[in-house]
C-alpha cells in the first residue's frame, strides 16, 4: 500500500526515490535521450550513448543526493539482462561460422597478442605515471567484459567496483577512437575491425561494431568472449611477476 | 519470443552451473554463449524466433552497460587523486591494443578475400 502523501512534493520524491521504479525509469529515459542525441549527431563516435547516458544519470543522482545503491536497486533489472544478452551473442557469431573456421589460426594469434598488450600496456603506462598499486591491479583486466573483469580484479587484489568503471571507460574510449585509428592504419576488413575493437573494448565495442555491420559485430562478440576466457586464465599468473618487476 | 527468452536463460543457467561446478574463472554467461554456439552448430542454425529475439536484445546492448557505468560516482575521490595516470593508461592502452590486434590479424589474413558485407545505418 502506498502511504498518503497528498500535496507534499518533497515527501513524494523521498518515497519514489527509494523505490526501484525511479532508478529503472531514469535509466531508460537517459538512454533513450542519449540515443536521440547520438542519432542527431549522425552516430558520431563522440556522441556515444553509454557516455551520454552515464553522464546524465550521474549528474541527476549527484544533484538530488541519491546514493548509487538506491539507484542500482532499480537499475539492476537492466543490469541483469547483460547475462541473457551475452548468451544471445552466440547467434550472430554462428552466422560467421564459415569465415571463423577459415581464420582460426590468425584469430588465435591476434587474440594472444591483443590480450597481452591490453593488460601489460595498461599496467606499465599506469605505473610510469605514478598510479597506486590498487589502481594498477584494477586496471589490468580493463579490456575484458564487466563481469569477468570484476572477478579477475578480485583474484589479483584489485578493487572490483573500480575495475567495473575502468572497463566501461575503456569500452567508451575504444568505441570513440576506433574509426579514426582504422582509417589511419588503412584497415578496411570488417572482420579485422570488429575483432580488434572486441578485444580492446569488449561489449561496448561490440555494440558499436554492430552499428557498423553484422560481420563486424559478430567478430567483436567472438573477440570479447575469447579475450574474457584468455585474460581470466592468464592474469592471475602474469600480474604478480609483472608487479614485482615494476617494484 | 517467450520460447527464445526461456532458451537464453536456460543456456545462461547451464553456463552458471558449469562455472560453479568446475570452479572456472570465467563467468556463466560466457560459457552459456559457448554452449549455445555449440548447440547451434549441431542443430544447423537458430530458429527464426530465436534470431529475432537475439536481434532485439542486442540492438540495445549499450543500454545494459549504463547501470554499471553510473558506478563511477563511487570512485570520484580516487579518480580525482589519480586522474592523470588513469586517463593516460586507458587512452594509450586502448589505442595500442586496437592497433596491435588489428595489424597482427590484418597481416595474417591479407591474402584471404574478405566477403563484401552489407553496411547497416545506425
Amino acid at each position: 500500500m502506498s502511504p498518503r502523501l497528498g500535496g507534499n512534493l518533497s515527501e513524494v520524491w523521498v518515497y519514489l526515490a527509494a523505490s526501484p521504479l525511479l532508478g529503472l525509469t531514469l535509466t531508460l529515459l537517459a538512454y533513450q535521450g542519449a540515443v536521440l542525441v547520438s542519432q542527431r549527431c549522425n552516430g558520431h563516435p563522440l556522441a556515444n550513448p553509454v557516455l551520454l547516458a552515464v553522464t546524465a544519470l550521474v549528474t541527476v543522482l549527484w544533484a538530488t543526493g541519491t546514493p548509487y545503491r538506491t539507484y542500482f536497486d532499480g537499475a539492476q533489472f537492466v543490469h541483469f539482462l547483460l547475462g541473457p544478452a551475452t548468451v544471445a551473442l552466440a547467434i550472430p557469431l554462428y552466422a560467421q561460422f564459415g569465415r571463423l573456421r577459415r581464420m582460426t589460426i590468425p584469430l588465435l594469434i591476434a587474440l594472444s597478442a591483443g590480450s597481452l598488450t591490453a593488460a601489460c600496456s595498461a599496467v606499465m603506462i599506469g605505473h610510469l605515471f605514478g598510479a597506486s598499486d590498487a589502481t594498477l591491479l584494477s586496471l589490468a583486466p580493463k579490456s575484458v567484459t564487466t563481469p569477468i573483469a570484476m572477478g579477475i580484479a578480485e583474484r589479483i587484489g584489485g578493487l572490483p567496483s573500480l575495475t567495473a568503471v575502468l572497463v566501461i571507460l575503456t569500452g567508451i574510449l575504444g568505441a570513440v577512437g576506433a574509426r579514426s585509428l582504422y582509417a589511419l592504419l588503412k584497415i578496411d576488413d570488417h572482420a579485422v575491425r570488429g575483432f580488434a575493437i572486441g578485444i580492446t573494448s569488449h561489449g561496448i565495442g561490440t555494440a558499436r561494431a554492430f552499428q557498423v555491420s553484422e560481420q563486424a559485430g559478430a567478430f567483436a562478440a567472438l573477440a570479447m568472449g575469447l579475450n574474457g576466457l584468455l585474460t581470466a586464465v592468464l592474469l592471475p599468473w602474469l600480474i604478480p611477476p609483472l608487479m614485482r618487476w615494476l617494484g | 519470443m517467450l520460447n527464445a527468452v526461456t532458451l537464453l536463460l536456460l543456456f545462461q543457467l547451464a553456463g552458471e552451473a558449469t562455472t560453479l561446478f568446475f570452479a572456472l574463472p570465467v563467468p556463466g554467461p560466457v560459457i552459456g554463449m559457448a554452449l549455445l554456439f555449440a548447440a547451434l552448430a549441431l542443430r544447423g542454425g537458430p530458429s527464426g524466433e530465436l534470431r529475432e529475439t537475439a536481434q532485439n536484445l542486442l540492438q540495445h546492448f549499450s543500454l545494459l552497460f549504463v547501470p554499471a557505468g553510473v558506478g563511477v560516482m563511487l570512485h570520484f575521490q580516487r579518480m580525482a587523486d589519480e586522474w592523470l595516470p588513469i586517463l593516460i593508461a586507458l587512452v594509450a592502452s586502448s589505442f595500442i591494443t586496437i592497433a596491435v590486434t588489428a595489424l597482427v590479424l590484418h597481416a595474417l589474413t591479407r591474402h584471404q578475400p574478405a566477403p563484401a558485407d552489407t553496411e547497416r545505418q545506425p
